[in-house]
């Protein structure tokens, strides 16, 4: 057989095997991304919420995305708290005002960021939350101060539309 | 065959072989002495096999978006339609796959009765193949149900009724498949339980059936037992792996058309429409590969009778290794059987129409005629044939010159040759 | 290679028999060129804009639409509104929502992600305030029709005066494409019914179309990535199918048999 017989045998081979590998791939594709979040429920990404009734000291959970949100109207107290706290003590260190736009109005994430499960409103040694499964601490402005949690609770992207309503996502 | 003398090179292979003779197994599947003169036909056992994988991955991704509840499994279909990331496209992959299972499995049927292949020392493999097939009609029939359309509805209705021909049992059956006075959602469920089972115990049956035909190994268009390995043999890879992967593609071409370019053309319009207990669609009729039993049902004007006969031109099929008493296996050396072959074809064909068309008028006495002559072909035809055919003389073996130079069978050859082109 | 085209004929006939046993039936319908038919069809955007505008101000007060949500009217391959339009059309319609944090249920502007509003509350009120017949909901019309989109367009312009001797109940209408001839709806469309956004003349004819496009959307929302999608797999198994082949000789000639 001669060099060149051979050579064109092998580019045709792998010629073939590089072709069906990219068919195999594309097949695989949907059936992976058929998991992901559809068209639906993608639809669903934003919430509007009424917080007309909520006053100063009270906290609402609204669900979205399948998970709790927790709107706080902190009080003045509160908000001193959580403005006093120095960066250098927090384990995830982040200011209050990056937290709460309006410092009135606390909307975070209510999932502990440890392994998810929902902190527990007014508890724990930072008057904040507490996470009754691994023993997280949160202060008055959601950041974590004790305990197994890694990071402070998200913040999700939010918006006033009106000074009664807030918009989700 | 080299089973037995195969050792893995590698240490690590040897010890692992020797606990769990894996490598053995995929050496004895590469190595496998196949017949070279396979023609195309041959092919579709290969396709099955993809058609049964096809199914079972799609479906398992269906089952993952569809609700099996009566209020709710129509909307979901609808769900996977439109907002599930390309739930259209498996869903229509798994809806014309099902068609083109049958498609395939018809071909992979008729082939063996045109080339002998149930004959001794087959029938085992043959008699899987049939239960296979039985549980492929009942996955499909429930599969139909599934999208819980008028058709589903109606197709369900009338299918679980035949159960109600058996005497004195039959109407406790049939309240027991329901479980209710009518289809309704406790048959639903149970019928998704059992359209997702089913596929697993087809795929158990094809390791058997595989199994089976390892032992005697491959028949060929020939017919003839030849020696393994030998000149008459090439090892399955990569012979076999790519001509069997090139009759796939061409396969898959026709497949994707289907899929998309007219995805509805095998199903049936009315199953666009929620199942209404209250309003029967127009016609009923079974997807077309359930059509020629449709037709042999239909033509008996008998309850009970029409069931029995209907089941029977199943069942028939598995006694059909003794039924046919010639030695020859190939239809190419039997002339006479070759010709009642394709009379058979046409009948299965014409079959498949009437049962299409109203059980009225002309339409049921073809229907008739052809159910008659379904039975006679395999009671009276094969057994008789087997006794007065004159067959042609059959060559010793696929490479070597035809015993005794007989004229008549160089076109036989020719024709053998030309087929595998 | 002979074997596979009598499979393919073999294939032909079992699913020419399929179309035959559909075709049996039929009246012969009204032909018009659908630009959404053949290896590449697409919508017309504009057919998919008045269609939606001529669902909404004739038929959506009978039939709804239960699968279709307003965002599906800004998607590609669909009508193609600009987000703000969709959003807009959404707005428009009241949307009953609920229950609020006293337990009772209040009406809001659409949203996108809202399904179509439908004209009643459920099937029996349907089938009340239309003579017992339930104007079915036209989410997937098109696909339950024997005809699909021939039939639908037909059907609109098929009304005529009962031959004689066809008497005719109150509340039923004739039309000459109808299963029976025998129809609940009465004819709906009238030259210059609508009055189009993009100035288009409301002809029967032309309504007739629109609507039959949308309807076709409406069914296959997914019809135009089908097609793009097909195209490209097909072409793509023929590459590899030859690839394969020439794989295929090329392995065989090493031993003397052809394949």
């Amino acid at each position: 057989m001669s060099e060149k017989k051979t050579n064109r045998r092998d580019f045709l081979f792998t010629a073939t095997y590089a072709v069906g590998a990219v068919g195999v791939g594309a097949t695989i594709w949907p059936m992976i991304d058929q998991m992901n979040p559809d068209a639906s429920v993608k639809a669903l990404a934003s919430t509007e919420v009424d917080v007309s009734e909520v006053n100063p000291g009270k906290t609402i959970t609204v669900l979205w995305r399948g998970k709790p949100v927790f709107i706080r109207r902190r009080t003045q107290e509160e908000i001193a708290e959580a403005k006093s706290v120095k960066l250098e003590d927090l384990k995830d260190p982040q200011k209050d005002e990056d937290r709460a736009k309006d410092p009135e109005w606390l909307v975070m994430l209510g999932v502990c960021t440890h392994l998810g499960c929902v902190p527990l409103d007014q508890k724990g040694d930072y008057n904040g939350w507490f996470c009754p499964c691994h023993g997280s601490h949160y202060d008055t402005s959601g950041r974590i101060r004790k305990g197994p949690a890694p990071t402070n609770m998200e913040i999700p992207k939010y918006e006033f539309v009106n000074s009664n309503t807030i918009k989700i996502g | 065959m080299s089973d037995q003398e195969y050792t893995p090179k590698s240490r690590v292979g040897k010890w692992f072989n020797d606990r769990l003779p894996l490598l053995t197994l995929a050496n004895h599947l590469t190595d496998y002495p196949t017949p070279k003169n396979l023609n195309y036909w041959w092919t579709f056992g290969g396709i099955l096999t993809f058609c049964l994988i096809t199914q079972i991955v799609t479906g398992l991704v269906l089952a993952m978006h569809y609700i099996a509840h009566a209020d709710m499994a129509f909307d979901s279909v609808e769900h996977i339609m439109r907002d599930v990331n390309y739930g259209w496209l498996i869903r229509y992959i798994h809806a014309n796959g099902a068609s083109m299972f049958f498609l395939a499995v018809y071909i992979h049927i008729f082939r063996s009765l045109f080339y002998g292949s149930y004959k001794a020392p087959r029938e085992v493999i043959w008699i899987i193949g049939i239960i296979i097939y039985l549980l492929m009609m009942a996955a499909a029939f429930m599969g139909y149900v599934l999208p819980w359309g008028q058709m589903s509805f109606w197709g369900a209705t009338v299918i679980t009724n035949l159960f109600s021909a058996i005497p004195l049992v039959g109407e406790g059956i049939v309240t027991w498949l329901w479980g209710g006075y009518s289809v309704d959602n406790p048959t639903l469920t149970r019928f998704f339980t059992l359209h997702y089972l089913i596929p697993f115990l087809i795929l158990g049956l094809v390791v058997l059936h595989i199994w089976a035909l390892h032992v005697p190994g491959n028949n060929n268009p020939v017919g003839i037992d030849i020696k393994k390995p030998s000149k008459d043999t090439v090892p399955f890879h990569p012979y076999i792996v790519i001509k069997d992967g090139f009759a796939l593609l061409m396969f898959m071409i026709v497949f994707a058309f289907f899929v998309f370019y007219t995805p509805n053309i095998l199903g049936h319009a009315d199953n666009y429409i929620e199942a209404d207990p209250l309003v029967t669609p127009a016609h009923i009729v079974p997807e077309w590969y359930l059509l020629p039993f449709y037709a042999i049902l239909r033509s008996v004007p008998d309850k009970l009778l029409g069931v029995v006969a209907m089941l029977s031109a199943i069942f028939i099929l598995a006694a059909l290794p003794w039924l046919d008493t010639s030695k020859i296996r190939s239809a190419v050396f039997r002339p006479l059987y070759r010709q009642f072959y394709w009379i058979l074809v046409a009948d299965v064909l014409i079959l498949g129409y009437v049962g299409a068309m109203p059980a009225e008028g002309l339409y049921l006495l073809i229907a008739r005629v052809a159910t008659a002559y379904y039975f006679l072909h395999f009671l009276v035809i094969l057994p008789v044939l087997g006794y007065k055919e004159k067959t042609l003389p059959i060559p010793l073996s696929i490479t070597e010159p035809v015993l005794g130079g007989s004229p008549s069978l160089a076109p036989a050859k020719m024709k053998e040759r030309s087929k595998h082109k | 290679m002979k074997n596979f085209f009598r499979i393919l004929i073999i294939l032909t006939i079992v699913i020419g028999s399929q179309t035959n046993t559909n075709a049996a039936e039929k009246v012969e319908y009204l032909k018009t060129d659908w630009s959404f038919k053949g290896l590449f069809g697409k919508f017309d955007r504009g057919a998919l804009q008045r269609g939606y505008q001529v669902y909404t101000e004739v038929c959506s007060s009978c039939h709804s639409m239960k699968y279709l949500s307003y965002r599906n009217l800004a998607e590609k391959g669909g009508p193609e509104f600009t987000e703000a339009q969709a959003k807009a059309i959404a707005a428009s319609f009241e949307v009953i929502d609920g229950p609020n944090a006293d337990g009772e249920m209040f009406t809001r502007p659409g949203k996108l992600s809202d399904k179509f509003v439908m004209p009643y509350e459920n099937v029996k009120a349907a089938q009340a305030a239309n003579g017992g017949a339930y104007p079915p909901d036209m989410s997937v019309l098109v696909k339950a029709r024997g005809g699909g989109v021939d039939y639908i367009y037909s059907l609109l312009q098929g009304y005529e005066d009962p031959p004689a001797g066809i008497v005719l109940d109150e509340g039923v209408y004739y039309n000459k494409y109808m299963y029976g001839n025998k129809i609940k709806m009465a004819n709906q469309l009238s030259n210059g019914l609508v009055e189009y956004a993009d100035g288009t003349n409301s002809t029967v004819e032309q309504m007739s179309k629109d609507v039959t496009t949308f309807l076709m959307w409406a069914a296959e929302p997914h019809l135009e990535s089908r097609h793009q999608m097909g195209f490209k797999a097909i072409l793509y198994l023929i590459i590899l199918t030859i690839l394969v082949y020439f794989s295929m000789k090329r392995i065989w000639s090493r031993i003397e048999t052809e394949v």
